[in-house]
């Protein structure tokens, strides 16, 4: 009888130790692993210097497409834009700009200052659109392939290290 | 008197509509995580991203989509990490069984525990 209390016991203490133990490894925050391979949304984004929209679907054209989503006003957009510019001498990749809640005027400055890398550029003045590509807070950039894929989606600026990365999945 | 009463009945028919639309969208917002606070929830945060979330939940809401759609359209675009209460799959079994497992062990114990040993004569 004693022996009985003792394995439960210890089959309660042990099941409770492996798993606080491995909740220690466990993230808690957000990361996009889930997203890479999905499908981005087919939706319309407005362009920012015309009242045209282009459907994503058009993307299908460009062997990669990098969307990035930024803002005048946003610190580290500015940090990340040099990479950007490098980014744009990539023969077969396609760059997206997404201006984000913007002002138009400050948009201009922005690109006239620091350059324009972008081959189209965009704009999602409420940031409703955002939600369609996932984004939660910009800068945010995504690497997507000729069928739409998320082959990459990186949060915050992006850095030399990832420019890297993503020359080396492109040329590929 | 018709007018009055139908006017009546309009009214009260518009008010329980958009409250009612109004609770879902309280109680959708309440199930959605922040993604950029730290352990709010959309419905409690004022941050740009849950804004934005709050709004595009009313444009859903307003198209007609529901409560499930809409967590499938999040979950989509955020992953589950987005909902509160996250779907059963396989990879969340421990999360929901381990309590009723913890019970059932826990009832096991108490079981053996208070059992009254056998007086022999």
């Amino acid at each position: 009888m004693k022996k009985i209390k003792y394995i439960l016991i210890s089959i309660l203490f042990s099941f409770l130790f492996i798993i606080l133990y491995l909740s220690l490894d466990n993230e808690k925050i957000y990361n996009t692993q889930d997203l890479i391979g999905k499908k981005i949304s087919e939706v319309e984004i407005n362009l920012f210097q015309s009242n045209r929209t282009i459907n994503t679907k058009e993307l299908t054209n460009n062997e990669f497409t990098v969307l990035n989503f930024w803002a005048s006003w946003c610190g580290p957009c500015r940090d990340e834009h040099p990479n950007l510019v490098r980014l744009s001498k990539i023969k077969n990749l396609k760059l997206i700009g997404i201006n984000f809640k913007d002002n138009k005027d400050n948009a201009k400055t922005f690109l006239k200052e620091n350059g324009n890398p972008f081959d189209l550029l965009a704009e999602d003045k409420d940031g409703k659109n955002s939600i369609n590509f996932g984004v939660y807070g910009i800068p945010e950039t995504i690497l997507i392939d000729s069928e739409l894929r998320i082959l990459k989606k990186y949060i915050g600026p992006l850095n030399i290290k990832e420019v890297n990365e993503i020359r080396k999945i492109v040329k590929k | 008197m018709k007018n009055i009463i139908s006017s009546l009945l309009l009214f009260f028919f518009i008010t329980s509509v958009s409250y009612g639309n109004e609770d879902v969208t309280d109680q959708i917002l309440k199930n959605l995580r922040c993604l950029v606070c730290q352990g709010q929830t959309v419905s409690d945060s004022n941050s740009e991203f849950a804004l934005i979330i709050k709004s595009v939940v009313k444009d859903k809401i307003k198209e007609g989509k529901s409560e499930k759609e809409i967590y499938n359209f999040l979950s989509d675009k955020y992953g589950d990490w987005i909902l509160l209460n996250p779907p059963l799959k396989k990879n969340s079994y421990v999360l929901w069984f381990l309590p009723y497992l913890l019970f059932i062990l826990g009832a096991i114990f108490l079981f053996f525990l208070l059992k009254k040993p056998k007086i022999r004569p």
